[in-house]
């Protein structure tokens, strides 16, 4: 039996996940990548109106972090179902849904993130008001984290599957369709100078409820996915 | 023990359910048949043409019940979903999946029909409308349903897997159904309440509760013959089905 405390098993399983990203620098930048191209291809595409960009910048920020978060997704639990260290989670004595929960952080950290510190720039770079990048910025705070734990869920799901990922982005992106909804419009709503309180409440009792809820979720499904 | 519970134990059984469901889809498939021309006698020829809407109005009969379809079997889905999980009850099992299918046929049903009834009236086939976003959401994750049921090789992990999928997505029909009241756009709004004021004439109510009632017993007919199919294929190897066979063959 372990004498490891449920707490130092989670910072453990998370400063693990962290070293193993950080030891591969060069995958860390792929979702930043494709976040920063995703939206340069935007403007290339409806051409160079400024005010045109203006309107659909808040849309186009958020699909590219949608689409960056789903191009990460499928490494959440692809290399540790591979080496069989998934497995070893399910025996261990800890909730396996704490444990996701780690995972699920460290996930968010390393792909989540850079995004929110991207964002500013690229909000620029689409002309969105200055008003309205505070309010950007704070639905990818809270906004993202509900994308890799509803993620987590269909991650779990397809992990044991030769060609999950087509399928993966079935089944998550229209989980994620209330997320993008509310995200876009408090930036929208910020940017004609109109207050925002609504949808940043929203978003914050998605990110609560999922904190609470996709976790048991995903947990499930791994062990469905491993049995 | 009383006769409800002895009856789902019994229900429980495969070869049980093949039977009993063999005796039912006749009596869902009549009175499918009975009620649908009913309804659709009240619907096409005597219910009155809108004042408004004039004769397309009549596409609602089919469009609103195969909406309302959408959201039932999802929700039959997400219970047997439940269930399966649950108690691991094999038959939950297969209704999940045998729902999918015809919940994702109804659900493109009231898409087709809603988008034929909005280019005369709205003057556009589509319009990015909350509830009509919703429902193309819904039909989405059915597919996202048969999709990983398909994927998944041993068909009771598969069923397992939808069946939180399922669970998980059940979160949407709440969104569908408030839609209306969060994001006000060009939609109709509810006319068929249980309490406040009626907002229908009964000469257009009746049809549409026949049909509503008609498209459950199709339903009813249809999941019924695809859980005996999928049964029949999933217990291939066992005697019960070598039994049924040879039975049919002779």
């Amino acid at each position: 039996m372990s004498t490891l405390s449920l707490t130092s098993a989670f910072t453990l399983l998370l400063k693990r996940d962290l070293t193993l990203a950080y030891r591969r620098r060069a995958e860390l930048v792929n979702p930043l990548l494709f976040f920063v191209l995703v939206t340069a291809m935007f403007p290339l595409g409806i051409g160079n109106d400024p005010i045109l960009i203006q309107k659909v910048g808040p849309g186009v920020v958020w699909v590219a972090a949608l689409l960056a978060a789903l191009l990460s997704l499928d490494a959440m639990f692809r290399s540790d179902y591979e080496d069989g260290s998934l497995e070893q989670f399910m025996l261990s004595a800890h909730p396996v849904s704490i444990l996701v929960l780690a995972k699920v952080l460290a996930h968010w950290m390393v792909t989540g993130l850079p995004l929110f510190i991207a964002a500013p720039l690229l909000a620029m770079m689409l002309n969105i008001p200055n008003q309205a990048i505070p309010t950007l910025m704070l639905t990818l705070v809270l906004g993202t984290p509900v994308l890799s734990l509803i993620g987590s869920v269909g991650v779990a799901l397809t992990v044991g599957l030769r060609r999950g990922g087509v399928i993966l982005s079935l089944l998550v992106l229209p989980l994620f369709v209330p997320v993008l909804i509310f995200a876009t419009d408090a930036v929208n709503t910020a940017a004609v100078g109109i207050p925002t309180t609504a949808q940043i409440s929203i978003l914050g009792a998605m990110l609560v409820g999922s904190i609470v809820l996709a976790p048991a979720a995903t947990a499930a499904s791994l062990r469905i996915s491993l049995s | 023990m009383n006769v409800f519970m002895r009856w789902f134990h019994k229900m429980g059984s495969p070869k049980y359910f093949y039977e009993v469901s063999g005796k039912m889809i006749p009596w869902f498939m009549w009175t499918f048949i009975i009620t649908l021309v009913y309804g659709l006698y009240q619907g096409m020829i005597v219910s009155p043409p809108d004042y408004q809407q004039g004769e397309s109005v009549r596409i609602m009969y089919i469009h609103v019940p195969a909406a309302w379809m959408s959201m039932f079997i999802y929700v039959v889905m997400a219970v047997s979903g439940l269930i399966s999980l649950v108690w691991r009850i094999k038959m939950t099992e297969i209704f999940v999946i045998s729902s999918a299918t015809v919940g994702a046929s109804f659900t493109f049903l009231a898409l087709a029909t809603g988008s034929l009834w909005g280019k005369p009236m709205w003057g556009t086939w589509w319009v990015w409308d909350a509830r009509l976003t919703s429902e193309l959401i819904l039909l989405f994750l059915y597919l996202g349903i048969i999709a990983l049921h398909s994927a998944i090789e041993d068909k009771r992990v598969a069923a397992r897997a939808i069946s939180i999928l399922a669970l998980v997505g059940v979160v949407n029909i709440p969104i569908i159904h408030y839609s209306v009241e969060w994001w006000n756009t060009l939609h109709q709004t509810s006319s068929v309440t249980m309490t406040g004021k009626k907002a229908m004439s009964t000469s257009m109510l009746i049809p549409l509760l026949v049909m509503s009632v008609s498209f459950k017993l199709y339903y009813g007919a249809v999941v019924l013959m695809r859980a005996r199919a999928e049964l029949l294929e999933r217990d291939r190897n066992t005697r019960w089905v070598e039994e049924v066979v040879q039975e049919d063959t002779k």
